[in-house]
C-alpha cells in the first residue's frame, strides 16, 4: 500500500518496437517523512518551556522616621519569626523575654503549625506576623516564609530587620545543634 | 481435507494516518513553544504557590545568582526605555560612554552586573567575551548601593508608563543581597515589586487550599 511500486509492466509480451510507459503508483513511502516528523516533535518538546515561571507579589512598607506614623502592632498578638542558617526557621510570640526563654527553634514543616495555632487564640485584628530572615537566611527561606503567609491567609505581615539578640539567640542554638 | 489458502498480506501499514498526527503536533509544537532563554545568568528560581504569570511588558528585572550577585535588565521590548536609562547613568555618573557601548546595552539580552567603574569596559566586551565574564555584581552595600541609581533611571524612564518589576532570584541567594535590593527599591519609592517563582501545589488541609476549593477571590 504505502511503497513505491516498482515493478514495470513488462508482462505482456509486445512486437518489436512498442514501447509501455511505465505505470508509477502514486503512493510513496511515507516511513522516512514520520521519523522526521517525530524526530522535530522530541525536539521542540525538549526545548519548550511549558511552565510559564509565576510572580509573587510582595508590597513593602514605608519607612518613616517619626514613630508616631508607624504602625503600632499590639505585642501580644505578635508572632515573629525569623530565618536561620540551614534552613533553620525560629519564633517566639509576643515580645522576646530578656532571659530569650520564649524564643524556640522550629523548621518549614512545623511553622505551619504554629502559624495556625497563633492565628487561631488571637484576635484577628491583632494577629500580625513579623519575618525576620538572618544574615545567613536564603532567599529561597524568605520567598518560602512569604509562601506560607499566602498559604495560611495571614492578612498583615511585615519583613523587618533582625535585631542583634535574635542573632545571638540563634547563632547559640545553632552552635548547639551543630548546625552549619 | 482441502487446503485452506491464507492470502499472504503485505506488512507495510499505511503510514499516511500516522505522518498527518506527526505533523499536526509538530505544527502544534511549533507555535506554542517558547525558547528557554540563553541566559547569561544561571538562576533556580524558588517555588511559591502564586498562580498569577509573571508579567512580560515594561519589565525590569533585578537577577540575583546563587553568589548573591545583582544583575539589573531591562525587558527586550523597551529599546527606547534601555536608551534612556544609559544616557542618564552617563550623564549622571560622567562615564563617557560611547554611542557603540551604549548600543551594546540597549541590544537585546543585555544584562548589566558591574559596577559602574567597570561600565564601559563592560560594555566593550563582544557576545562571546560577555559569555564568559566573570561579572562581580552590581554593589550594595548601605554606603554605596549602585543599583538604587538603576532603579532611580529606570523609573525616571518609564514615567508615564506602568513599570513591570521583577526580582528573580536564586534559591541560594543570601537574604542580606535580597536586603540590599529592597533597599534600593525603597530609596526610590517603590513599594510593590514581584518575585518570580516557579509553580507549585497547594498543600492539603490549608486555609489557601479551602479557599481555592471554594473559588474565592484571592489577593
Amino acid at each position: 500500500m504505502a511503497e513505491m511500486d516498482t515493478s514495470g509492466g513488462g508482462k505482456h509480451k509486445k512486437g518489436p518496437g512498442v514501447k509501455k510507459g511505465k505505470k508509477l503508483s502514486t503512493r510513496i513511502d511515507l516511513t522516512p517523512m514520520v521519523d522526521l516528523g517525530f524526530l522535530l516533535i522530541t525536539f521542540f518538546i525538549f526545548t519548550t518551556t511549558m511552565s510559564q515561571p509565576t510572580a509573587m507579589k510582595l508590597f513593602l512598607p514605608k519607612d518613616t522616621e517619626k514613630p508616631e506614623e508607624q504602625n503600632k502592632i499590639k505585642a501580644s498578638g505578635a508572632l515573629t519569626i525569623m530565618l536561620g542558617k540551614g534552613d533553620g526557621v525560629y519564633y517566639y510570640e509576643g515580645e522576646l523575654l530578656p532571659d530569650g526563654s520564649n524564643f524556640k527553634g522550629s523548621n518549614f514543616k512545623d511553622i505551619r503549625r504554629e502559624i495556625i495555632d497563633k492565628k487561631k487564640s488571637t484576635n484577628p485584628q491583632d494577629f500580625v506576623v513579623v519575618i525576620k530572615p538572618g544574615p545567613e537566611a536564603t532567599y529561597k527561606n524568605t520567598v518560602d516564609i512569604l509562601d506560607e503567609m499566602t498559604i495560611n491567609d495571614v492578612k498583615r505581615y511585615a519583613m523587618v530587620d533582625i535585631f542583634d539578640q535574635e542573632i545571638q539567640l540563634m547563632k547559640a542554638t545553632e552552635a548547639s545543634q551543630g548546625i552549619k | 481435507m482441502p487446503k485452506v489458502k491464507v492470502p499472504r498480506k503485505s506488512t507495510s501499514v499505511d503510514m499516511t494516518a500516522m505522518c498527518d498526527v506527526a505533523f499536526l503536533l509538530l505544527s502544534f509544537f511549533i507555535l506554542t513553544t517558547k525558547f528557554k532563554s540563553d541566559d547569561t545568568v544561571a538562576v533556580v528560581t524558588p517555588k511559591s504557590v502564586s498562580t498569577k504569570a509573571a508579567a512580560d511588558k515594561n519589565v525590569v528585572m533585578v537577577t540575583m545568582d546563587k553568589d548573591g550577585k545583582a544583575y539589573f535588565s531591562v525587558g527586550d521590548n523597551n529599546v527606547a526605555e534601555k536608551q534612556d536609562i544609559i544616557d542618564m547613568i552617563d550623564q549622571g555618573k560622567n562615564l563617557g560612554l560611547t554611542a557603540q557601548e551604549k548600543a551594546a546595552f540597549a541590544r537585546s539580552g543585555s544584562i548589566v552586573g558591574v559596577p559602574f567603574s567597570m561600565l564601559k569596559s563592560y560594555l566593550d566586551l563582544n557576545a562571546d567575551q560577555v559569555k564568559n565574564f566573570k561579572a562581580p555584581g552590581i554593589p550594595l552595600d548601605t554606603a554605596d548601593n549602585q543599583l538604587t541609581v538603576w532603579m532611580n533611571a529606570a523609573t525616571r524612564s518609564f514615567t508615564g508608563n506602568t513599570m513591570t518589576l521583577l526580582v528573580k532570584g536564586d534559591n541560594n541567594a543570601k537574604y542580606p543581597t535580597f536586603k540590599g535590593v529592597i533597599d534600593a527599591f525603597k530609596r526610590n519609592e517603590i513599594f510593590k515589586f514581584s518575585m518570580v517563582t516557579d509553580p507549585e501545589g497547594v498543600p492539603e488541609g490549608t486555609a489557601l487550599a479551602a479557599k481555592r476549593a471554594t473559588g474565592a477571590k484571592e489577593d
